[in-house]
């Protein structure tokens, strides 16, 4: 393992406890009935947006999925607005009109979670060929899970990003569900990082519930990129701890399997225990941590709770230009 | 006035705003080294590289997904669609992402992208190669359509759409490209969302669009030959189309017939009609006619082909006998 340094280290448990308490909140909410639709958590994969949107500036593009608040998190936005768009509020990032699946801030260079599984892959490329046109030092980063491998989109974009060499990462969230379809019954491989190889494209698989494999394999996806030899995939395996969406029956697994998987893959645990053990990080530091993360989930909550819905009258604003 | 074809009018239209606006790129199948599948790309690649005329794979998603996340990051990218029947290939991209990119993101970001779209029926071409499918895109709010039908407007809608921060789809005919038509010299528009009286009367209005106004132009004809006097107007745009125009009109004549190529069943003429209906029903005087195809895929021999085409003959006896 690399040097890391205190601030790095601290941004890691920042960013992990920051997604996984907004989430927890996010859920508790939604069963109150409090947040309108549907929600997909995150949780169990917080290392991932972290692990990779450390690298990342307000420059670089991230298309996401619609389990995208964890990567609008780790992106930057600001969370209050992400948590008022999750209301419903006029005051969220979409002013209610997209919600928890259509969640973005253009102004980090989040190009919205996608409510079509697979929706992301295009974006993402499309970004990458804008990038090499305006010959700009950045890159573009197309998150997704396993079951949108299957998905035509992402071998159409795999392909036209190899061969423009485009400065694109296609970062693979395998949590090994697809829905509620385990993946391997509908995935023809086992490392979806193997299909890259018929796409020319160079890939890396890392252990998606450590932060730092992911950081690290996420640099080396980067200087890869960057250097102009096309696209990278780098597939981060992990497990999907909750249901599919809140509210879930989850019939397809029991709760002590996924309590089991979890107690030995949580990425926040096994971040503390490392830094602890490895006295890389006192207690105090990640307590204090803790503590400021729960001022600003307190503070998006109010911020959300006291905001106004949007008016009637606003259905047609923000149609055209 | 000099002459040109629809299609050296878009090629036109194409270079004046790419030499202005150095954001704008064209990619879709065979339009860099072929020069398009209609040859209406001829010659763009010498003037701005293969980097701003980029031939595709053959990858419809890709084409569309790639030139929405291109406009995302500041660009101004032009999709062609090789067939407008390839469209159906990309329908995600086209009405989940690029139609409802702005408004569900409230309005956070815009995205300034043309789709050419070349559409009709042309000789035997059959049912996935031939088909007009504008009015499935009267029904998705967030895109502009636009459907010229003559060299002029080609190239000054082109322009429009090139410089409109709203995704636009072009329709362009497949006959039409090669028809020559009256083109000015120099820099002007065709503003997108303004119907075109292109003949003025006072007995019935017509109301048409692309390759079908030559239809409502012979209809006219034949219905002046018994002294009917039609007014015939071209939509040009059919989101948004120009309802003032056509009440105008409708107010004036009493009678309305709308004429399109496209399936008549769910057509733009029935939306239309019902437009007129809702908010001009006391000023007619017959029944409002709509022509279009069979609600049938387009057929391939040439008997069945001709049959499935209008017939300004018929459309004109049709509406005469409501006279």
């Amino acid at each position: 393992m690399e040097s890391y340094s205190k601030e790095l280290l601290k941004t890691f448990y920042y960013k992990m406890v920051k997604i996984r308490r907004f989430e927890e909140t996010v859920e508790r909410y939604f069963l109150d009935g409090e947040i309108p639709g549907f929600v997909h958590l995150y949780i169990g994969e917080e290392a991932i947006a972290t692990g990779v949107c450390a690298s990342l500036t307000d420059k670089d593009y991230i298309a996401s999925t619609h389990r995208g608040h964890g990567h609008t998190i780790a992106k930057g936005a600001d969370l209050n607005k992400v948590m008022a768009e999750i209301f419903g509020k006029r005051t969220g990032f979409c002013k209610g009109k997209g919600g928890s699946m259509h969640i973005a801030d253009f102004s980090v260079g989040m190009l919205g979670a996608n409510g079509v599984v697979g929706g992301g892959f295009n974006l993402a490329t499309g970004a990458a060929l804008a990038i090499k046109k305006q010959k700009r030092d950045n890159v573009s980063v197309a998150f997704f899970g396993d079951g949108s491998s299957n998905r035509g989109t992402f071998h159409e974009a795999l392909n036209m990003a190899s061969v423009w060499k485009l400065p694109v990462i296609y970062v693979c969230e395998n949590n090994q569900w697809a829905s509620t379809t385990p993946y391997r019954t509908t995935t023809s491989v086992e490392d979806i990082s193997l299909r890259a190889v018929g796409y020319s494209m160079a890939s890396k698989i890392v252990d998606g519930n450590d932060v730092f494999e992911v950081y690290e394999g996420f640099k080396e996806a980067l200087e890869y990129v960057k250097k102009g030899d096309g696209p990278f995939f780098l597939e981060a395996k992990t497990y999907r701890i909750k249901g599919h969406f809140v509210g879930d029956p989850e019939m397809y697994r029991t709760k002590e399997e996924v309590q089991e998987i979890f107690s030995n893959t949580d990425p926040i645990k096994k971040f503390t225990e490392k830094v602890l053990a490895e006295k890389l990080m006192t207690q105090t530091e990640l307590d204090e941590i803790k503590d400021k993360v729960e001022k600003e989930i307190k503070e998006a909550l109010d911020f959300a709770l006291n905001s106004e819905y949007p008016d009637p009258s606003e259905i047609y604003e923000d149609l055209y230009v | 006035m000099r002459q040109i074809t629809f299609s050296q009018a878009t090629l036109e239209a194409m270079a004046e705003e790419m030499r202005k606006d150095e954001n704008i790129f064209v990619m879709g199948e065979d339009i860099a080294r072929q020069g398009g599948i209609f040859g209406q790309f001829k010659g763009l690649p010498a003037e701005f590289g293969f980097d701003k005329v980029m031939d595709t794979p053959i990858s419809e998603t890709a084409i569309i997904g790639a030139c929405i996340g291109a406009a995302l990051a500041g660009m101004r990218p032009v999709a062609d669609m090789h067939y407008a029947d390839f469209m159906g290939v990309a329908m995600d991209e086209l009405f989940n992402q690029m139609a409802k990119i702005r408004y569900m993101f409230g309005g956070q970001t815009t995205v300034p992208m043309v789709v050419r779209a070349p559409d009709g029926m042309s000789s035997c071409a059959a049912a996935q190669h031939s088909q007009s499918i504008e009015s499935w895109f009267m029904n998705i709010p967030g895109v502009i359509v636009v459907t010229p039908s003559n060299a002029a407007d080609a190239k000054g809608l082109l322009k429009s759409a090139l410089r409109d921060d709203n995704p636009v789809i072009y329709f362009e005919n497949k006959i039409l490209y090669k028809e020559k038509g009256e083109v000015p010299e120099g820099e002007y528009l065709v503003p997108i969302g303004k119907a075109n009286v292109a003949r003025e009367g006072t007995d019935i209005t017509i109301i048409s669009y692309s390759i079908a106004m030559k239809k409502a132009f012979e209809t006219a004809d034949i219905l002046e030959k018994q002294g009917i006097h039609a007014e015939v107007i071209d939509l040009r745009t059919l989101v948004p189309y120009d309802k003032e125009a056509i009440l105008q009109s409708v107010k004036k004549t009493h009678r309305l017939a709308i004429i399109h190529e496209a399936v008549k069943q769910g057509g733009v003429g029935s939306e239309i009609a019902a437009f007129v209906a809702e908010n001009a029903l006391e000023y007619l005087d017959a029944p409002i006619m709509r022509f279009g195809a069979p609600f049938t895929p387009v057929p391939f021999s040439p008997p069945l082909e001709k049959a499935y085409r209008l017939d300004s003959e018929k459309i004109a006896k049709e509406i005469q006998a409501k006279f």
